[in-house]
């Protein structure tokens, strides 16, 4: 899971995609998956970290990372094979 | 030192409304332009005009008819205004006035008076009711369309279109249609206004995406920046938009221009489909009135196409801010009755 090279991500929470102009504001849960993802991490490694950081059960980690990276891929927030 | 030269440029558009033209926003431009010095006349249609009273637009204001007088004794007004108030160029900002400007290229010239519009040919062959062939020489997608000259046509519409279906002035206008009652309220709306044909175009799904280009008549596309509308208003008019990043908008501008080597300053009105493919809706053959957003972001493609015009080299701009957004207002001025009976009476400001 790789965000697109040119979102811009700020210290709020708030997402520009300069491509096609939507922004979004993320809560403090997003931001912190966002700096995961942006850093590099796999989803596996994003869940480690979540679990190990954070008092959260798996399975509802699983469910919200879920929900996270559909709206992330829906918004077209994500890199996608064809853009590599 | 070199000192700076001097122009006097008239220009049109003047209405600052919340159908506003680009004639302001092209002042803001040239005015803010260190490489000359300006004077700046104001032709304007109507007296009520809002760019003939905000301070420091215009230094001076003449009252033009409308083209449809036609071209003989519009032009005549323009030259009785030149021989009063010598004109170096004129920058027309409305597309319902373009072709009389268009075709006065020689007299205009002979006058000395300076315009950087593009071809008859190129204009015409942009017209809404051509997009289908433009698409096809240019290589570029366009929904269908067709156009329409009586309302007897409207039922057999649905042998080539699905509902909806937008119904389009040859200038302005441009509503969504669900059903061929709508499409005839719509036909006969628009007729009445714009007059004939009215565009029927096939409704392609996505966000539209806007560019305003300048083309320097040889194929170089000096300035380009893409927009996209945040908030429109009732008119269908942007209210407030953002500059995009969008490299394939951009490299599809540049393409056209090498093609069909448009000269001024243009429009392009896309769609962009959830699949990521463009569409070509509209061109609009001047500058927008979101130019100044251009002009913040980076381009000033007011003050480009004024160098062009009196004959300088202006090198291609490619950088621009994205991100940067307008967000337009309105704003009560306070005007005097004495400047309005002085426009009404004398013609001039």
């Amino acid at each position: 899971m790789r965000l697109k090279d040119n979102i811009a991500v700020s210290e709020s929470g708030f997402l520009f995609d300069p491509n096609s102009g939507e922004s979004f504001s993320v809560n403090s849960t997003g931001k912190e998956l966002l700096r995961l993802i942006s850093k590099g991490l796999s989803a596996e490694e994003i869940e480690s970290t979540i679990l190990e950081e954070y008092e959260v059960d798996k399975k509802t980690l699983y469910r919200y990372m879920d929900d996270f990276s559909h709206t992330l891929r829906r918004f077209n927030l994500l890199e996608t094979e064809d853009d590599e | 030192m070199m000192s700076k030269p001097s122009y006097t440029i008239a220009i049109t558009g003047l209405s600052n409304t919340d159908n506003p033209g680009p004639g302001i926003p092209v002042v803001r431009g040239i005015r803010e332009s260190d490489k000359f010095n300006v004077r700046i006349i104001g032709l304007a249609y109507e007296n009520m005009e809002p760019g003939i009273y905000m301070p420091e637009a215009l230094d001076k204001t003449y009252l033009i008819p409308y083209p449809s007088v036609g071209i003989g004794p519009f032009m005549d007004r323009i030259l009785e205004i030149h021989a009063k108030d010598p004109i170096d160029l004129i920058i027309p900002n409305l597309d319902a006035e373009l072709y009389t400007f268009m075709k006065s290229a020689n007299l205009l010239k002979e006058n000395n008076i300076k315009t950087y519009l593009p071809s008859i040919e190129q204009f015409e062959e942009r017209q809404k009711g051509e997009l289908n062939s433009f698409g096809k020489k240019y290589g570029l997608k366009v929904p269908f369309s067709k156009s329409l000259t009586s309302v007897n046509d409207v039922p057999a519409l649905k042998e080539d279109f699905e509902y909806p279906l937008l119904v389009k002035g040859k200038f302005y206008d441009a509503y969504i249609a669900y059903n061929s009652e709508q499409v005839i309220n719509h036909f006969n709306k628009i007729s009445a206004k714009w007059g004939l044909p009215v565009i029927i175009q096939e409704f392609i799904r996505g966000t539209e995406v806007n560019v305003v280009a300048l083309g320097d008549g040889n194929g170089e596309t000096i300035a380009a920046v893409p927009m996209r509308k945040q908030y429109i208003n009732d008119k269908g008019k942007a209210w407030s938009g953002i500059t995009l990043g969008d490299k394939k908008l951009l490299q599809i501008t540049r393409e056209l221009f090498q093609k069909n080597k448009w000269k001024g300053g243009m429009e392009l009105e896309m769609i962009k489909t959830n699949q990521g493919e463009y569409f070509l809706i509209e061109i609009n053959p001047r500058i927008p009135a979101w130019v100044y957003l251009a002009v913040g972001a980076g381009q000033n493609i007011p003050e480009a196409l004024v160098l062009l015009a009196m004959g300088e080299k202006v090198s291609p701009m490619s950088e621009y801010e994205v991100g940067k957004m307008f967000i337009r207002y309105s704003y009560d001025l306070i005007g005097n009755i004495s400047d309005f009976e002085k426009l009404s009476i004398s013609g001039e400001l």
